[in-house]
């Protein structure tokens, strides 16, 4: 085993997608197993090792009792905390069951949903402990991976963008979708991180990197509005992957979160 | 405790996606019961998709699978296609079927050279095997980084791809894009040709499997984004026609549905079903590399379902290299998609087996149905029965063996638990 700190990955209810993030760093996976000591990654390795970990990297959300129990014992072995991922830092696209009935949803897939044992709710790793960091995003980005990795093996905080999709699109000289091309753009209220990849292929931000640290939610709404967007059209936009995230879930029913 | 009445048991099986557990229980020497746990969470999507429109079905199942995404996104749209009466062919089509190609490259590779090979060395993962075989992981990570370097091209990330969309792709790329990729691939194929050599110079151990193999088959080319279900022993269906001939049942072990072929049972889909009713339509460097694997018109041998694996990659890439050379950008990235109220199917092969999914559509696109039958699933009864009968040949191991056997049995068949599962956890008991 090599030296440095210890590193466990932990899986909660997701796709997996952004832990697989950690193994498509094809240039820097070799290079980053060399300075922490793997500890825990079932999807990598069979060899595993007790706590504490220095750092636990935590994918997924809570939607059973049992991982209401295991985050709780993550939380006390895990020196940095770090939640990757919509699903882990907002509840994920299952968090859409948060605005549903949960039991039709168990009766719509499973013929004999006595079998399953699920909370009706799936929320993020935030609503149960101290979380240390979060890296939003699904999936979350590489090199936003790597900086965060590479931040903390230096003692330093990652930096890590606050500011929306907008301000990527200026720097990659991508003209703005919501003005000039009347298509329907979540980028003013989405944090930025992924390269503005959508606007870029020509299609509207659809917020997988959830809510900006600052945002105005009822302008953008007036502009979808305009653009011929029905209220339950922008209700959908806004209860994707991070619909439980708060900022998102209040601009997708403006009226309940009045109340 | 004797060889015949014991327990044994392993928590954590690695190394694979998603996480879930085995049980296995010997009672007088005998295998008594063996389950394939799957209690990855349920999250429903089926459920949800329910009131969603028409067009937002393919980036919401992409989530079921942070590895096989292309796969969700793509029989999603061959299904809303069909019930919207609409076909996406030409060179949209093509740059579909690449898409594809990367993730079956990249799929592959992480399979074979960080999920499996590392059993067959005696490694824990690919990290300590790379102690000793720097050099042999680097090409398979080299291998993968094409594979996802293609679908970030085409789809603009490798994971959860954000250019798929119902009629077709939102961007195509300039051919400059995609001309870029040829020199990357082709260092891949002679890398995933020399993978083929050197899998197969793997201990296998012998055992072969009887289930019947289904497929896509696309007679022409090697069926992945689309074909017509067939078995190795004659059964032939339309994709309309999936659910009267899978029967999926819910068991109390398993979040994930088991399946099987009405009036005929088990049977098992993904490399080893495509290898044998598709062997034909290889390309020439594939075949090639089959023949000197020595793999036969059929393999029946789960552990050699790396070096079919491996097979696939050239294939992919060749393929991948053929669809590029042919390239021209299409007029328009892809044709409107009217809605109707219908109900259509379709049916792809993601890197695991095949993919199933139905929508019914109201009048205005509003999703009112939907069911989608992963390949994990279908295979979880075939691979509950290779591990009974490959435990019943081997009770005279020692626990520690057996078990890290029977790891490597299951992971035989890549199990994508997440489209299913959490945390593969092995017991073993054997008592009296």
């Amino acid at each position: 085993m090599g030296t440095g700190p210890t590193l466990a990955v932990w899986k909660f209810s997701s796709c997996d997608g952004c832990q697989l993030s950690l193994l498509d760093c094809e240039d820097e996976l070799l290079a980053v197993a060399g300075r922490v000591r793997i500890a825990y990654f079932l999807e990598a390795t069979r060899a595993t090792a007790g706590g504490p970990y220095d750092v636990s990297l935590v994918e997924g959300s809570v939607t059973t009792p049992h991982d209401v129990e295991r985050i709780h014992q993550i939380r006390d072995q895990s020196k940095l905390l770090v939640a990757i991922g919509a699903c882990a830092t907002a509840g994920g696209i299952q968090a859409l069951r948060n605005f549903a009935d949960v039991e039709q949803f168990r009766s719509v897939v499973y013929p004999s949903p006595e079998y399953l044992s699920t909370l009706d709710t799936s929320t993020p790793v935030s609503a149960h402990v101290e979380v240390d960091l979060e890296l939003v995003g699904c999936p979350i980005d590489r090199r936003q991976l790597l900086e965060t990795l590479g931040a903390i093996l230096a003692g330093r905080r990652p930096d890590l963008p606050g500011h929306s999709v907008c301000f990527e699109c200026k720097a990659r000289g991508t003209p703005c979708l919501l003005v000039a091309g009347g298509v329907p753009c979540l980028g003013p209220v989405t944090r930025a991180g992924c390269g503005a990849l959508c606007p870029a292929y020509g299609r509207g931000c659809f917020g997988c990197f959830g809510p900006a640290a600052t945002l105005n939610p009822p302008a953008l709404v007036a502009r979808l509005t305009e653009l011929g967007l029905s209220p339950r059209e922008v209700t959908r936009v806004f209860r994707t992957f991070n619909a439980a995230a708060p900022a998102f879930a209040a601009a997708a029913a403006p009226e309940e979160a009045e109340v | 405790m004797t060889h015949r009445d014991r327990s044994l048991s392993v928590a954590g099986l690695a190394r694979v996606e998603g996480e879930g557990a085995m049980h296995v229980r010997v009672r007088g020497g005998r295998v008594a019961d063996v389950q394939l746990e799957i209690y990855e969470p349920p999250r429903f999507f089926e459920g949800f998709l329910r009131g969603r429109g028409h067009t937002e079905v393919p980036d919401i199942t992409a989530r079921i699978c942070g590895i096989c995404p292309v796969a969700y996104q793509l029989s999603a749209c061959a299904a809303i296609e069909d019930a919207c009466g609409v076909t996406v062919g030409g060179t949209v089509a093509d740059l579909r079927r690449l898409l594809y190609c990367g993730e079956w490259i990249q799929s592959h590779a992480l399979h074979i050279y960080l999920l499996h090979a590392p059993d067959f060395l005696g490694y824990d993962g690919a990290v300590e095997m790379a102690r000793d075989h720097r050099w042999i992981v680097e090409r398979g990570l080299a291998i993968k980084k094409v594979g996802n370097r293609l679908m970030e091209v085409i789809g603009g990330r490798a994971i959860h791809p954000i250019n798929v969309r119902v009629g077709g792709l939102h961007r195509v790329p300039p051919a400059s894009e995609l001309r870029a990729l040829i020199d990357p691939l082709r260092r891949a194929l002679a890398d995933a040709v020399s993978t083929v050599d050197w899998v197969a110079g793997f201990d296998f151990p012998q055992f072969e499997h009887d289930h019947e193999l289904l497929a896509l088959v696309q007679p022409g080319s090697y069926a992945i984004e689309s074909g017509t279900p067939r078995t190795d022993r004659g059964l032939v269906f339309a994709v309309s026609d999936f659910e009267r001939h899978i029967i999926e049942e819910q068991v109390p072990h398993s979040t994930a549905l088991h399946a099987r072929l009405a009036g005929r049972g088990r049977y098992l889909t993904g490399p080893l079903a495509r290898y044998t009713l598709s062997r034909q339509w290889l390309s020439p460097v594939a075949r090639e590399a089959a023949d000197r694997a020595g793999l036969g018109e059929q393999c029946r041998n789960p552990f050699r379902s790396i070096v079919v694996r491996a097979v696939e990659t050239v294939y992919a890439i060749e393929e991948a290299l053929r669809l590029i050379a042919a390239y021209q950008p299409p007029a328009a990235p892809a044709v409107p998609v009217p809605a109707r109220a219908a109900v259509g199917f379709g049916a792809t092969e993601a890197p695991r087996g095949t993919l199933f999914h139905r929508y019914g559509l109201a009048a205005d696109g509003t999703i009112a149905t939907a069911r989608i039958v992963p390949p994990t699933s279908q295979n979880q009864a075939s691979i509950e029965d290779d591990l009974r009968r490959f435990v019943e040949g081997r009770l005279e191991l020692s626990d520690h063996q057996l078990t890290h056997d029977c790891e490597q049995a299951i992971r035989n068949y890549d199990p994508c638990i997440s489209c299913a599962t959490h945390f593969l956890d092995l017991t073993m008991l054997r008592e009296a």
